[in-house]
């Protein structure tokens, strides 16, 4: 049986509200049981069924426009003692006033900072992240968060008919505020996706430091692509492919618990790799940390230069303290610096070109667009089967033509749109090539700016925190067999031991 | 340069930043906030015209059981004995209980006798909210009749997805954006009928009708 004969979809019924529909508005239901009674095949009851259903149709739309009493195929009956009840729908529920959100949203931002910069508690961080991760990824179930939030704002600039929710504006800008003063403290004890994997990183190995970077970039064309599908209502992606709500919801399709699956094992062995790789705001977050006004720093006093808390940190955020360079290798750098600069132009035009080559498969995204592609093969007759939603389309009262229209619409907003896409992205890997050929001179172990996310987990390791928290009262009793204060210069293997 | 003298550049192009980033946030949240008058949550809710009865609803939510929910439109309803959205096509003839020839997959939809008239018997078909799955199963049986079957996302069970997953799989484009406070929708048709009966001063009629959000 086919979807297509709903009856309130017809257009123009008004029109053909005729004499049949006053015959069949007062015939028909009788008719019907009548002969329903005496009809024993299928295939003729679904005739019938059809048939009746289209004459209906007539009559409903029409009625509905026409008078205040619609009648209806099969009327009504009015029963001696029984009145007509109404269904009852369910409240909302699992609402709490959005303020109180924020305010939640707020206090935590203000504890995680307090934990990482002022009391320096890792305990305490951990047990942050443990609430965060019960409250806002598992009773809150995971939105709105900061994260998809980005979309929303972005598709409240670009589009002003979408109203954005005032709290959906606040869990936007609020950790992004927190990340300019103190640093990404959102991340260490705040943020639902964070805690999931910052408590399965256990056993964490190094990712070498190309891989690192390069892949660092993946976030940022990510956070490129989100905001250009919501600016258009393509898609909310980062919603989409969120790695943990359906580990939130205890439920989701496939496609999300075998993401969140994947994401949650690799995070075993390499810390937060959503964090680092895919998070489009993290992307954010790691920019605005670099001016962040206080920011974690791993010993309290000065650096002994033991290198036991480059060995903690599970996610390379932490730099070992430079050697001098010589001026054959500061020559090298220099130039570096400056190729990358005369590179940066090109890869923008480059990527620019690039991006506005892909504008069919970017508007694909978007399901009208889709649609117009799976209606254009029916109508030329390649198509083999009809979709769903193109049989929807068919018994909508839309226009073939209406609907190529706004596809090749789209199709050439998103010649631009792509190139944007490419720009940014080249954009983005010039800045990086500019990043990493300029060199910092580091005099001991360093957090790094954008890539440590306050997690605190060095605290547990550095020797000078220890006897600051009166554990041990000299350094040396917290180095493990064999090593000696002096960092890189006394090459130590690790072994692949902690303490 | 001295290694002061940078360290001092640095804290100052950081303050300058800092500041910078401060004020766009103050900006974009600002315009943001003017832009509309005051925060109103939105609601995902199913246009109950629009729905062809696809069965994405139940497959698609991100919770394990789908929030959305066949509801019973009773002024809709023919009370027909003969119900093409309670019986298979087989049923129909047969008109036993026997579950295959029940169209419900979960038999969520109970059919209890009201009255015989004029020789024919009429039966109300209630939903099971607990049992029905929203596979729309019934909705496109009921479509070859009234329609007076529809689905609509259950706000005690929806928990508000930003994206609806089930928004992004409906065929029919039909998911819609509703304000929370009025998060239900309501068939054109019914709408009108809701609206007479309210009038004759039917309190269900009118709280249900406080729930729905209507367009016009
Ligand atoms: S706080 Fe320490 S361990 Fe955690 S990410 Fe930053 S540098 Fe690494
Ligand atoms: S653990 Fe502490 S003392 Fe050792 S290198 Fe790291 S910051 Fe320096
Ligand atoms: S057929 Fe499907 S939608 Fe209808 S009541 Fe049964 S479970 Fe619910
Ligand atoms: S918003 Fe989420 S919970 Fe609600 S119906 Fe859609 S997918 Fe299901
Ligand atoms: S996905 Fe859309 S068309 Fe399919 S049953 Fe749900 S609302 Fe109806």
């Amino acid at each position: 049986m086919s979807s297509r004969t709903l009856p309130s979809r017809t257009s123009n019924a008004n029109n053909r509200r005729s004499n049949v529909a006053a015959f069949a508005r007062r015939w028909i239901p009788g008719v019907y049981h009548a002969l329903a009674s005496v009809a024993t095949s299928k295939l003729w009851i679904t005739g019938v069924c059809h048939a009746l259903a289209s004459v209906a149709t007539l009559t409903w739309v029409g009625d509905a426009m026409a008078a205040e009493t619609p009648e209806l195929m099969f009327p009504v009956p009015e029963f001696s003692d029984h009145p007509i009840p109404t269904a009852t729908v369910p409240e909302v529920q699992g609402q709490i006033a959005p303020l109180l959100d924020v305010a939640i949203l707020f206090a935590a931002l203000c504890l995680a900072s307090y934990f990482t910069l002022v009391s320096r508690s890792r305990r305490n961080v951990l047990l942050l992240t443990i609430a965060s991760l019960l409250w806002f990824g598992f009773w809150r179930q995971g939105c709105v968060c900061p994260i998809g939030a980005t979309q929303n704002v972005a598709l409240a600039v670009f589009d002003p008919t979408y109203v954005v929710p005032l709290t959906v504006v606040a869990f936007f800008i609020l950790p992004l505020v927190f990340t300019l003063f103190f640093g990404r403290t959102f991340c260490a004890s705040v943020c639902p996706l964070g805690a999931m994997q910052e408590l399965i990183a256990v056993r964490s190995v190094a990712v070498p430091r190309w891989l690192d970077h390069s892949l660092g970039l993946v976030a940022y064309i990510y956070l490129g692509a989100a905001v250009i599908f919501a600016a258009t209502r393509t898609g909310f992606i980062i919603c989409r492919y969120d790695p943990f709500i359906a580990f939130f919801r205890l439920g989701g399709n496939a496609d999300m618990l075998i993401f969140g699956s994947c994401i949650l094992l690799i995070g075993v062995f390499v810390g937060r790799p959503y964090c680092r790789y895919l998070c489009p705001y993290g992307a954010i977050l790691r920019v605005l940390s670099c001016f962040s006004k206080w920011r974690l720093s791993i010993p309290p006093g000065t650096c002994i230069n033991c290198q036991l808390c480059e060995d903690a940190c599970p996610y390379g955020a932490i730099h070992p303290p430079t050697v001098a360079q010589t001026p054959a290798a500061r020559r090298r750098g220099k130039r570096q610096f400056g190729f990358a600069l005369l590179a940066a132009p090109f890869l923008v035009a480059g990527f620019w070109w690039l991006g506005t080559t892909l504008a069919v498969p970017l508007a694909q995204w978007h399901p009208e667009s889709r649609l117009a592609e799976q209606v254009r093969l029916e109508e030329l007759g390649v198509a083999e089967t009809t979709t769903d939603a193109s049989d929807a389309f068919r018994g909508s009262p839309r226009s073939v033509d209406d609907l190529y229209q706004s596809a090749l619409t789209r199709r050439n907003d998103f010649v631009t749109l792509g190139g944007l896409l490419g720009a940014w992205t080249g954009l983005v890997i010039g800045f990086k090539l500019i990043y990493l050929s300029v060199r910092r001179r580091r005099e001991d172990y360093q957090a790094d700016r954008a890539g440590c996310v306050s997690c605190g987990r060095c605290y547990w390791y550095c020797p000078v925190e220890k006897v600051r928290l009166g554990l041990i009262s000299d350094v040396s009793e917290a180095l493990p067999d064999g090593r000696t204060p002096g960092g890189p210069l006394v090459q130590l293997t690790v072994g692949g031991k902690k303490p | 340069m001295s290694g002061e003298q940078q360290t001092d550049r640095r804290g100052f192009l950081a303050d300058g930043a800092r500041v910078v980033g401060v004020v766009s946030a103050g900006v974009l949240g600002g315009y943001l906030a003017g832009q509309r008058g005051q925060a109103e949550e939105n609601r995902w809710q199913i246009d109950p015209d629009k729905c062809v009865g696809c069965g994405n609803c139940a497959t698609h939510c991100v919770l394990d059981e789908s929030a959305v929910k066949c509801v019973q439109c009773f002024d809709m309803c023919g009370f027909c004995n003969r119900c093409t959205g309670y019986y298979t096509l087989d049923g129909l003839d047969s008109r036993d209980t026997a579950a295959e020839d029940l169209l419900c997959p979960t038999e969520a939809i109970i059919r209890t006798f009201v009255e015989g008239k004029a020789g024919q018997n009429f039966y109300e078909y209630t939903i099971d909210t607990d049992a029905c799955i929203g596979c729309a199963m019934c909705v496109k049986g009921c479509a070859l009749m009234n329609g007076s079957l529809y689905l609509q996302v259950m706000h005690d069970r929806c928990v508000n997805c930003n994206e609806c997953a089930i928004a992004v799989a409906c065929p029919s484009d039909a998911f819609v954006n509703v304000s929370a406070d009025k998060p239900y929708r309501l068939k054109r048709i019914a709408l009108g009928v809701m609206r007479q009966k309210a009038g004759k001063s039917d309190t269900a009629a009118q709280k249900l009708l406080g729930q729905v959000h209507a367009d016009e």
